[in-house]
């Protein structure tokens, strides 16, 4: 990107609060499901049925409001949106434009070393839309209101971001947030959070902000950091070319790397905002917003300091782990069955961000069972597995979620404790392996190590390799 | 002559909001139809109404909830019941993007 | 066997009760009633005879065992076809909604069926409840059974037509901006308006969703009391029903009116009134004196802004209620269209007549980028002032008494031709829904060509029971009979 140009980026940030139901009526939230078993007359805009707000909706906007330092709107409403889509059954959406529940907030950032405050400028409630896939055989889109009705809300940031570091961090920081207040799961690739990026670009130094853009379909960080990327070099050419940026919504695809205009002469972006008149308004009384605040779950600077206390971890392990609510739980919940936090801690950090990596996943997606967690680390601390096993073994109730005992001997993976095995194994060996048995005579004593591994794949893996090791060198003097 | 020219462009913009498509006699009488009533509808202005509160409600009623409580069980036999057109249980539509 | 064409719903109740008939025999003799007159009339869409004859049975047994004892058990009643009735088509009368069966009752269908009350057929109306005469309804035009050359008002025209001519002894309507009181002017029946929020609105499918009500149409007052009391309750399902204190609308039959202070807005008698309009209004007004009632004339402000207010506020509310008809999950859908902007344009356009499209493109007009402030947010403020001008009214009077329309019931086909003069003959009833009144209309007097003339009584928020009173006591002192000479017309 050209030195003399700056980007400039604001979010919209939509996350699917937790509630057992939507948000208008008692249908179920559940991912999945069948097409159209969660619905009712209410989400589905059948002709007379009329909405009716779930007060949890409510309570999760103001605990993320409050989390993010917003001010609670006391006297807040809903309006209805106005635009035809077949994913939007009544054909307008129920949300809020003229007086949203929270406004005014911000919330720190840190990008390499360097703190930065990012403003929020409201919070406001809203219902999902339906989904449609889209069936090509038959070129036609078939139409499921499941997620009609689904609770959101959508955080609207101020225009503060300047890069796709300062972006990624930006929702690392709202997802720890809201997941920690339990009010969404916060998964990218189930939608349960999605950012639209407002992105513009101006000249260093130039004051008024450039002509924006709204970027939609971006499923996941990479998309986000590849269409600030692309977005910005578009602008900048059209810029350098005199010509002039349209304000507009633009589809980003990013298997191509490129965005694509949703402008449509069939569509004005025109929404008719007005007060929805099925729904009277809410008030939030002080002591409402005090009760909520009380009931707040633990967030993450009160973990981080109770886990120093508590748990034998160090605090670089503390830090780490209490970057996720999902690691955290899983941390704190194994380690109460097994006792043995430190284990716990090394094995989170390393195997399991290790596969997360090499998975592409979520640690939102983690879905084993912490019992088998535990039963692993106890098998592993008490020796009857070693530590390669043990992470083979981990894979498994990662990808499988296997109960490690029964793995275990179904595989016979433990360790061979009876020394007459080991040692007519490593006899064998000896003998197959005149040369490195010569080397290691003549002084080459690396040449254990050949021998050892030998060993270790005659045992199948099953022997603690300190102890092949210990006989090996006591059978060479 | 009336104060409020709704032209073929305002009409067409209508139109587009409310999906409705009208043909050149129909639009005709739209123009006509709306420039009276919005003329109409400009006696409001002879009213005064600087520091009155807009009244959406008529009633000062206010936080109606549920609990979040689970009352719906399938429903997709009665959702899909009206159905013009359905498939593999949802919605038929023509396609909503381009391939 | 009795005949029951010329009794109240209390009436029917009573005889069944008493075994002089059965609910079957109510109901074969009703649908015998809807054959003969309604070829003639058209105020019914459906009949729905299958479903209320396996009610009709059940609830005899009911009645036997003691069950039910409600004064409507057995009681065969019509429904406006805006009302959503559980596998009895409901179209509203217009095309786009043609073959849409309802999975589940209105709150209002539910409260009827269970004090026993037969859901008989649905009844014609203007489309979506636009319109003052029923013409704009997709299926037939409903006749006025006074005169069949006339409407019979609107939007509940099918209701009242079908009570007036005695098919049945009553049924529902909805009022928005005078569609249950009109039309009952129109046909010499009975119908109230209920203070907004007190029955519930889960299930009536909304035109002006702030403004919309249902209420009873009956041949007398007490009927209506008693369906109103029925249908009333407080309803989780609509966020803006009213938590009310007591639903004892009978109770009020008993009241007095002796001391009761009634107002006559002087605006009302001024300008633009039919002179025998007029006459009835103040022959109620005498009636009201000689029972006690401290009658005089008094200044109600605004009157002329409630309609332009009202237009602007129920064409933008329905333009957004009406956006879910668009051929994707229930009723019309075009034959031919290329992709989906022209399959919602075509169905929209095919499904829709006339007064909904014009109404339609006015809200979304008003609503648009640029014009909210001036139309949108300008009507909200008068509606405000017009609810403060009422208020003030109610410190000086209990009740307000008025004409309900400006004429008796026009020729078929005069009305349409210029919708502007259409709307404004709603000038007495329109306000009344701006500020969330009760007010019934009763007929009070016949003109010249013996066609009724129906007065109204507009009360105070919850406070029915006044203007309940009020009627009874009025209609106790007409010597008119109030039902059309079938063999004449």
């Amino acid at each position: 990107m050209s030195r003399e140009y700056e980007t400039v980026i604001g979010l919209e940030v939509h996350v699917e609060l937790a509630t057992k139901t939507k948000i208008f009526c008692g249908c179920k939230t559940d991912f999945g499901g069948a097409p159209n078993t969660h619905t009712c007359p209410i989400c589905t805009g059948m002709p007379g049925a009329l909405p009716i707000l779930n007060k949890k909706v409510v309570e999760y906007a103001m605990a993320v409001g409050l989390a993010t330092n917003c001010k609670i709107t006391k006297h807040s409403k809903f309006d209805r949106k106005n635009y035809f889509y077949p994913d939007n059954p009544q054909n307008y959406q129920i949300s809020q434009l003229y007086l949203p529940i929270c406004r005014d907030g911000k919330v720190e950032i840190e990008v390499n070393g360097t703190k930065k405050s990012i403003g929020i400028h409201e919070i406001h409630m809203e219902e999902d839309a339906g989904k449609l896939v889209h069936d090509d055989w038959e070129d036609v889109s078939i139409v499921d209101y499941n997620r009609s009705g689904v609770p959101l809300i959508e955080i609207v940031s101020e225009p503060d971001m300047r890069s796709s570091d300062e972006v990624i961090a930006y929702l690392e920081k709202l997802r720890q947030t809201i997941q920690y207040l339990g009010a969404s799961d916060c998964k990218l690739n189930e939608g349960s959070m999605r950012a639209d990026v407002n992105i513009s670009v101006r000249k260093v130094g130039q004051k008024n902000f450039g002509t924006r853009t709204e970027m939609k379909n971006l499923n996941s960080f990479k998309a986000i950091s590849h269409a600030i990327e692309g977005e910005t070099k578009r602008q900048i050419e059209i810029i350098e070319a005199n010509k002039e940026v349209v304000q507009e919504t633009r589809r980003w695809d990013d298997n191509k790397e490129s965005s694509k205009s949703m402008r449509s002469k069939e569509d004005a972006k025109d929404y008719r905002y007005f007060p929805d008149p099925d729904l009277p308004p809410i008030y939030i009384s002080d002591e409402w917003i005090e009760k909520v605040r009380k009931s707040q779950p633990e967030l993450r600077e009160e973990k981080l300091e109770r886990y120093k206390k508590e748990f034998d971890i160090s605090e670089y392990d503390a830090t780490l782990i209490t970057e996720s609510k999902h690691l955290a739980d899983l941390f704190e919940q194994t380690s109460d069955i097994c006792k043995k936090p430190k284990k716990v801690a090394n094995f989170i950090l390393g195997e399991l961000l290790r596969l997360l990596k090499e998975k592409e996943m979520d640690d939102s997606e983690i879905d084993f069972s912490v019992e088998h967690f535990a039963k692993l680390i106890e098998l592993f601390d008490s020796g009857v597995i070693n530590s390669t096993v043990s992470k083979q073994v981990f894979g498994e109730i990662f990808l499988n979620d296997v109960d490690p005992e029964k793995y275990i001997k179904e595989k016979n993976l433990m360790v061979v404790d009876d020394n007459g095995t080991l040692e007519r194994i490593i006899d064998e060996v000896l003998e197959a392996n005149p040369k490195s048995v010569a080397d290691y005579k003549e002084g080459k004593k690396k040449a254990i190590g050949f021998l050892v591994g030998q060993t270790m794949k005659a045992m199948s893996g099953k022997a603690e390799p300190s102890k092949v090791n210990q006989i090996l060198t006591k059978k060479l003097q | 002559m009336s104060t409020h020219k709704i032209t073929d462009e305002v009409i067409d913009y209508v139109g587009i909001l409310a999906k409705l498509e009208l043909n050149e006699k129909q639009r005709e009488k739209a123009k006509h139809d709306m420039e009276e009533m919005l003329e109409y509808v400009d006696k409001l202005n002879e009213l005064d109404t600087e520091n009155i509160e807009p009244m959406t409600h008529i009633f000062p009623i206010e936080n109606v909830f549920r609990e979040d409580v689970v009352t719906c069980g399938d429903g997709k036999e009665a959702t899909l019941s009206n159905a013009p057109e359905k498939k593999d249980d949802g919605f038929k539509v023509p396609k909503t993007i381009e391939g | 066997m009795i005949s029951i064409e010329k009794m109240t719903a209390i009436e029917i109740s009573k005889n069944i009760k008493n075994k002089k008939i059965s609910t079957v025999e109510v109901l074969d003799e009703t649908i015998k009633q809807i054959k003969e007159k309604d070829e003639k009339i058209k105020g019914f869409i459906t009949v729905a005879e299958e479903e209320a004859r396996k009610q009709a049975s059940l609830i005899q047994d009911k009645i036997e065992k003691g069950e039910l004892l409600g004064p409507l058990a057995g009681v065969p009643i019509a429904i406006k076809d805006n009302i959503d009735t559980k596998n009895i088509k409901t179209t509203c009368a217009s095309k786009i909604l043609y073959n849409f069966v309802p999975t589940f009752d209105a709150t209002v269908v539910k409260n009827l069926k269970d004090a026993g009350a037969i859901i008989i057929g649905k009844t014609n109306m203007d489309e979506f409840a636009m319109g003052s005469t029923s013409e704009t309804s997709a299926f037939e035009v409903t006749k006025n059974p006074w005169d069949l050359t006339k409407v019979p008002g609107g939007s509940s025209g099918g209701t009242c037509a079908v009570v007036a001519s005695g098919q049945v002894s009553c049924g529902l309507g909805s009022d928005t901006g005078g569609s249950i009181r009109q039309p009952s002017s129109y046909c010499g029946v009975t119908g109230i308006k209920p203070t907004y929020g007190t029955v519930s609105r889960f299930g009536l499918i909304a035109y002006g969703s702030s403004l919309d009500q249902i209420g009873p149409v009956a041949k007398n007052v007490e009927d209506c009391a008693t369906i109103l009391e029925t249908i009333s309750s407080y309803d989780r399902f609509d966020s803006t029903s009213m938590r009310r204190d007591k639903y004892n609308f009978i109770s009020a039959l008993k009241q007095d009116v002796k001391g009761m202070k009634i107002g006559i807005p002087k605006e009302y008698l001024e300008k633009g009134i039919d002179d025998e309009v007029k006459e009835a209004v103040l022959k109620a007004a005498q009636i009201m004196k000689e029972k006690g009632a401290i009658v005089e004339e008094f200044s109600l402000d605004l009157v002329d802004y409630a309609i332009p207010a009202y237009y602007i506020i129920a064409c933008a509310e329905a333009s957004s209620n009406l956006a879910r008809f668009d051929g994707v999950k229930y009723g019309y859908r075009t034959k031919e269209y290329e992709g989906l902007h022209e399959m919602y344009k075509k169905s929209r356009s095919e499904g829709f007549g006339d007064e909904v499209k014009r109404r339609i493109m006015l809200g979304s007009f008003v609503l648009s980028s640029g014009y909210y402030d001036a139309y949108y947010l300008k009507a909200l403020k008068v509606k405000r002032l017009i609810k403060q001008a009422y208020d003030e009214a109610f410190e000086k009077y209990d009740l307000i008494l008025g004409p309900v329309a400006p004429t008796t019931a026009p020729k078929i086909g005069e009305s349409l031709k210029d919708p502007l003069k259409m709307y404004l003959s709603d000038i007495y009833t329109i306000s009344v829904n701006l500020a969330g009144l009760p007010a019934i209309s009763l007929p009070c007097a016949l003109d010249k060509n013996k066609m009724p003339i129906g007065v109204q009584f507009i009360a105070n928020c919850f406070e029915e029971n006044k203007m309940i009173a009020a009627g009874h006591a009025l209609e106790k002192e007409l010597s008119e009979n109030f039902v059309p000479n079938f063999s004449l017309v």
